[in-house]
């Protein structure tokens, strides 16, 4: 066979990414909930036929989906049968290549010219699924069932035709169903698009040379990777992460890392990790994979991403940790949570690697914050749910950025005018955290505090956040950043959570409050070499209260 | 029109300031030939230099002239070079960081450096007690002695302009007008802002920026308008100078600073106005525009003739910008956008750029790596011998053989393939992002013509049409200084937005009534006070809408003063279904935002004096320049046609493959496709679908 010629393979390449790129925007712009309109909470991509194995994905999806797709895909592609145009699986099973189950996939089988070319999938993030609280973190949930329903694969477009059935199920066991349907139609008709998008460029190209295209650019991925990592020295570098506790028992999960460079490969070894946990913060083996390319993808940002990118990124099954979870271990904190602390050892065991590359860790939390009960002036129920930044790493080049998003994310937080608009509550502040950001030659960024209060009735508060016993590591001789910690003022009387960032169904009432403070970023190097004008300036500006 | 008022707008000049020159244009309605041009260079400092230098250039006596109408880049350049007044904030207790805080956001969706710094730095930024809550009812009262506190602190720290944002002040602003007032009473010199004045619609970091980037820019834009308008008038200009906005409309100079931030963006708008005012005499109405030029290309929609709006720009990472603009995507390729290959063998173009210095290698100015303009040029599409910019000379045979070197040799290519493949990668790319702009807003390119000017547009317009299965493209008379015919051509415009956020259902529809009625009057009233002739007034009037539960919002035009509800419900359920092909009957629709734009028409513009050209001659032939080898895609080397623009006949009429060049910009028509001269002088090129009729 000739190979293509480079010029071939770009346009394809590009036109691939338009492709997902076209997906993303018709699913966001569609979508009904704000998680996914706004806070972009969703990825849509395009899956190989034989092993789901990753083509592209578009470049404003969540980055933790990036490598979730495709273990999802290969699930859907193992247990097909008799498909035909217009399917549409759904899926959600967290152990079967997800995350948690608010993270609801569409898998479509691509046909071209009668036969499957490929597979086009989205996962979109639902504001709930249903199970023992709204909005799906239960910061105390000790078995899956508890966290929502979970769907195997199942077909729920049947050759273009939504299965009546499978949706009254669905309806049947979530919350707020009424508002679904909307995103249900969004999250179809993106792949909808996808599929119009993709038949034109094989109508164009052609399905060989296309297919052509998708095995030299998964080779071309790999090598790229390979180089990357052939530059980092050979060794053995270890680093840990401290999850808070899994919200049932309080007592810290350790995430141990052995990272071994080896040529131009990298093997990641989580064995010394803990055990798997009571409570919901197991990670599923898909969300342990896909958090360490993620976090390499953080590290290498031009590194471009598909199938062949993972490939010298060798992570074992952590067997017997809480980072290989098995039905029915509760993990509605995966996705948000160990997710980030399995990135941040990453982070800390690259540091060691190549330290002038890197960054010192970010706040790693996103700040899970929900609040239901009913409005008494409309009498209409309601789910409030809050996220929150943190300050980032100091950096080789810089301090870290103040209120970044997780890094598993690219969510925005909801305005403070909007929340106020839809719920009963008052904010009383939203500050920078002043002293947060780690110190450093490069000092870590800003968290923010926040303190809002219940204006009317009574409601439940419920949070899942991280980093409430020790902050964002430190680099190079940079400080820690500060740790998140949470008060909640209740009938006048403020106490701390016993499990300092989870806990479920507060009863609060009209007046009772929440004050959050989220991690700072840990500071880059030693704190004397600071340039005395950025020590000047910090003091100007109360960054660092005496 | 009476007698008397055609004579008091015959004359007019449109000079638009761009980033390397300052184009302008003189119409004059009552000469036949009427029309001169100059294009001087920009002075980046003042650009009121320029400005009179155009003026002096084009041989226009400014006592003379009926009305001058000008766009600067001074806001724009001062927010990207940070060049802003030094600026204090005074804000609601508790939220003095949402300026710095922002919504949580990172620079790209991959790596973790970098960041923005806020325009007002947070020494600056000073707290009050008040509060208002989201129904506007207030909790806290004002604390008008702190108001005068701080406004003190922040004199005496140096500051010039003040900006006052309050939480929920769209919903009442009684306590940022009243603090407003204060800092005035006590502190007449300075520049006060107050949040809802420039916006009034609820996201507090959103409008909050949105104020300080119109307080931290006002006094840099009164000072530069001071200092235009002292030199027109000594040389005799005695008119209202009009200011061009970033809505697209213009306004009179004395009040452009009150409203500063309105005229950052306003370059890529005037160029879209000109786009949609030239269009539509040429019987489009449906306009994507092309604009590409050294470092980036913007990229419009105009749609029945009317400019898309939006008011969500970013300017930059960190700094939103959200009043009602003309809607331009900027891409980040331009005929500087540099050629590489990457890491993993595969060509890339863009989006780093040579820009001016060291520019192209072709401008001989030190620059090694290849550029979109350089593979033009080995391609046969530019004429070396009348290449812009070029100091002295580099030969084509360097150009060609170091195109060979960085893209040829590791690809396997020859120069002319290499040179092609940038060619192919960059159009791919620009088409790609082109088809994003249109589909986000539910159009599909194929319906729509191909408006391209700026240097470099019409090079690549025919080949990105082709990719785009656009049908038709249409290059103006004159594509070099299309913004200033923008700036010639603009009305007065007044743009007004309020919010109201109330689903249908519990919406009094008598204060949607009295809104919009209000926001007429204000703009009626603005318009009257502008001193400016004009032909007639127009009244625009939006809705934003959504379904309860969703936080995007879908623009709904209104064609009616007094809508009843079920005007409002009917026309939303038929725009979100244009947009997405989704009903969504279950879900209750809530009414947003009201807009209302004013627009003062100004009388009509002579057009057909761009096309006027006294060297015009009688056959095709007689325009024929010459002929060169120039490279097509599909085609090859196909010897080529150059005609001169001014030359060509009124009637023209040929086929593709040929080269028409002009003063400042050179137009490419394919083999296969087909161009003709229409009577305002554009050529409208017609192009074959390539993939037949695709869905």
């Amino acid at each position: 066979m000739t190979p293509l010629d480079p010029i071939t393979l770009t346009v394809i390449q590009n036109g691939l990414q338009q492709v997902c790129n076209e997906m993303d925007l018709a699913f966001s712009r569609s979508a009904f909930s704000p998680v996914i309109s706004e806070t972009h909470d969703r990825s849509d991509g395009i899956y190989h036929r034989d092993d789901g194995a990753l083509i592209a994905q578009g470049e404003d999806g969540l980055p933790v989906f990036v490598g979730t797709m495709q273990d999802c895909c290969a699930t859907v592609s193992e247990r097909a049968r008799d498909l035909k145009p217009g399917d549409v699986y759904i899926v959600n099973d967290p152990y079967l290549g997800g995350t948690h189950l608010m993270d609801v996939k569409f898998v479509k089988p691509f046909f071209y010219k009668g036969a499957l070319f490929c597979w086009l999938a989205n996962t979109g993030h639902w504001p709930d699924t249903g199970g023992a609280v709204p909005g799906g973190f239960s910061a105390s949930a000790t078995e899956v069932e508890q966290e929502g329903l979970r769907l195997p694969p199942v077909k729920l477009y049947k050759a273009g035709t939504i299965d009546e059935e499978i949706l009254a199920i669905i309806n049947s066991n979530i919350r707020i169903a009424d508002q679904r349907i909307g995103d249900i139609k969004a999250q179809a008709a993106a792949l909808t698009v996808g599929e119009r998008r993709l038949t034109l460029l094989l109508d164009r190209y052609g399905a060989d040379t296309v297919d052509r295209a998708i095995a030299e650019m998964r080779g071309r991925a790999s090598r790229q990777m390979r180089a990357k990592i052939a530059a980092v020295p050979d060794g053995v570098y270890e680093s840990t992460a401290i999850v808070d506790s899994d919200g049932v028992v309080n007592e810290p999960l350790t995430i141990a890392l052995t990272l071994t460079i080896d040529g131009e490969e990298a093997h990641f070894d989580f064995s010394r990790s803990s055990p798997p946990c009571q409570g919901p913060m197991n990670s599923v083996i898909a969300t342990t994979r896909s958090s360490v390319y993620l976090a390499m993808k953080h590290i290498y940002p031009d590194v471009a991403i598909n199938a062949g990118t993972f490939e010298p990124l060798k992570v074992a099954d952590p067997d017997g940790t809480f980072l290989y979870a098995k039905y029915p271990r509760p993990v509605s904190g995966c996705a948000a949570e160990v997710s980030q602390r399995i990135a941040e050892a990453v982070f800390a065991a690259m540091t060691k690697a190549v330290p002038d590359h890197l960054f010192a860790a970010p706040a790693g939390t996103s700040g899970n914050f929900s609040l239901g009960g009913t409005d008494p002036k409309t009498g209409r129920g309601y789910v409030c749910y809050l996220i929150s930044g943190g300050g980032y790493g100091g950096h080789p080049n810089g301090d870290g950025l103040s209120n970044g998003c997780s890094t598993i994310g690219i969510s925005k937080t909801t305005p403070i005018e909007v929340v106020e608009q839809r719920y009963p509550i008052l904010y009383e502040e939203y500050a920078l955290r002043e002293g947060s950001g780690g110190a450093g030659a490069h000092r870590g960024g800003f968290g923010v505090r926040y303190k809002v209060r219940l204006r009317r009735g009574d409601a439940r508060a419920s949070f899942v956040m991280d980093h409430g016993r020790v902050g964002p590591q430190g680099a190079l001789g940079g400080e820690d950043g500060a740790p998140n910690t949470v008060l909640v003022e209740r009938g006048g009387e403020s106490y701390v959570p016993e499990h300092l960032s989870k806990e479920q169904g507060i009863a609060i009432t009209e007046g009772d409050a929440i004050t959050v403070e989220t991690p700072g970023g840990g500071g880059y190097g030693d704190p004397a070499k600071r340039d005395p004008a950025l020590k000047a300036q910090d003091r100007l500006r109360g960054y660092y209260p005496d | 029109m009476s007698v008397q008022d055609r004579r008091s707008t015959a004359r007019i000049v449109g000079v638009d300031v761009g980033g390397t020159f300052t184009d302008l244009v003189y119409l004059d309605a009552e000469i036949p030939g009427g029309l001169a041009l100059a294009k001087v260079p920009t002075t980046l400092d003042n650009q009121a230099g320029g400005v009179m230098a155009a003026l002096e250039a084009a041989g226009v006596d400014t006592a003379l002239l009926d009305q001058i109408v000008h766009g600067t880049t001074t806001t724009t350049n001062a927010l990207l070079e940070r060049k802003v007044a030094r600026t204090g904030l005074i804000t609601t207790r508790g939220f003095r960081d949402v300026l710095e805080l922002g919504r949580r956001t990172r620079p790209a969706p991959y790596g973790l450096t970098g960041g923005f710094e806020p325009l007002i730095p947070r020494e600056l930024r000073l707290e009050v007690a008040e509060r208002m809550d989201a129904e506007g009812e207030v909790l806290t009262p004002l604390d008008e002695a702190a108001v005068i506190a701080a406004a003190e602190t922040l004199k005496a720290a140096g500051c010039e302009a003040i900006v006052i944002h309050f939480l929920h002040s769209y919903a009442n602003p009684t306590h940022e007008r009243r603090a407003a007032e204060l800092v005035r009473a006590h502190w007449a010199e300075a520049e006060v802002t107050a949040g809802h004045a420039i916006l009034s619609e609820f996201r507090e970091y959103e409008r909050g920026t949105t104020a300080a980037v119109n307080a931290t820019v006002q006094p840099v834009l009164r000072r530069y308008l001071k200092r235009l308008t002292d030199r027109l008038s000594e040389g005799g200009y005695g008119r209202t100078l009009l200011v061009m906005q970033g809505n697209g409309g213009t306004i009179s100079a004395k009040r452009a600073a009150d409203q500063a931030v309105n005229t950052v963006m306003s370059g890529p708008a005037s160029g879209v106005m000109a786009a949609a005012y030239t269009a539509r005499a040429a019987g489009f109405e449906n306009v994507l525009t092309y604009d590409m030029g050294g470092t980036s290309s913007d990229v419009g929609l105009i749609i029945d003739g009317i400019p898309s709006i939006h008011s969500e720009l970013d300017l930059e990472y960190g700094m939103p910008i959200h009043v009602p603009m003309v809607d331009v995507h900027t891409i980040g390729a331009g005929g500087g956008s540099i050629a590489s290959v990457d890491a993993s063998d595969l060509l890339r173009v863009g989006p780093e750029s040579a820009g001016a210095m060291p520019g192209p290698i072709c401008y001989a100015r030190g620059g090694t790596q290849p550029t979109i303009t350089d593979a033009n040029l080995v391609l046969g599409r530019l004429d070396p011998a009348r290449l812009l910019s070029v100091d002295t000379p580099v030969s084509l045979e360097d150009v060609r053989s170091r195109i060979r070197e960085t893209i040829g040799d590791p690809l396997g290519l020859s120069a002319d393939n290499a040179a092609a493949a940038i060619l192919r990668v960059a159009n791919d790319r620009m088409a790609g992002a082109i088809r994003m702009v249109s589909l986000s807003k539910g159009h599909d390119p194929r319906d729509f013509v191909l408006f391209a000017f700026g240097g470099a547009g019409p090079l690549h317009a025919t080949a990105l049409a082709r990719e785009l299965a656009v049908p038709t493209v249409v290059v103006p008379a004159r594509p070099g200084i299309t913004n200033a015919i923008g700036c010639a051509v603009a009305d007065l415009r007044h743009d007004f937005v309020n919010t109201l956020n109330a689903p249908l259902e519990a919406l009094d529809i008598a204060d949607v009534h009295a809104l919009f009625a209000e926001q007429e009057a204000e703009g009626r009233a603005l318009l009257e006070a502008e001193g400016v002739t004009l032909a007639g007034v127009e009244i625009r009037r939006s809705v934003d809408m959504q379904f309860l539960g969703q936080s995007h919002i879908l623009q709904v035009p209104l064609d009616m003063a007094a809508p009843r509800l079920d005007d409002l419900d009917r026309l939303f359920a038929a725009a979100y279904w244009e947009r997405f092909a989704v009903e969504l009957p279950e879900i209750r629709p809530v009414l947003v935002n009201l807009h209302t734009a004013v627009l003062g028409h100004r009388p009509a513009v002579p057009l057909a004096q761009l096309a006027a050209s006294d060297t015009r001659a009688a056959t095709l032939d007689g325009a024929r320049q010459t002929a060169r080898p120039v490279w097509f895609e599909g085609a090859g080397w196909c010897e080529t046609p150059v005609y001169r623009r001014e030359t060509l006949p009124a009637d023209a009429a040929f086929d593709g493959p040929a080269i028409v060049a002009q003063f400042d910009s050179t137009t490419v028509i394919e083999p296969g496709q087909s161009a003709r001269l229409d009577p305002f002088g554009n050529l409208v090129i017609t192009v074959p679908n390539p993939f037949g009729d695709a869905p």
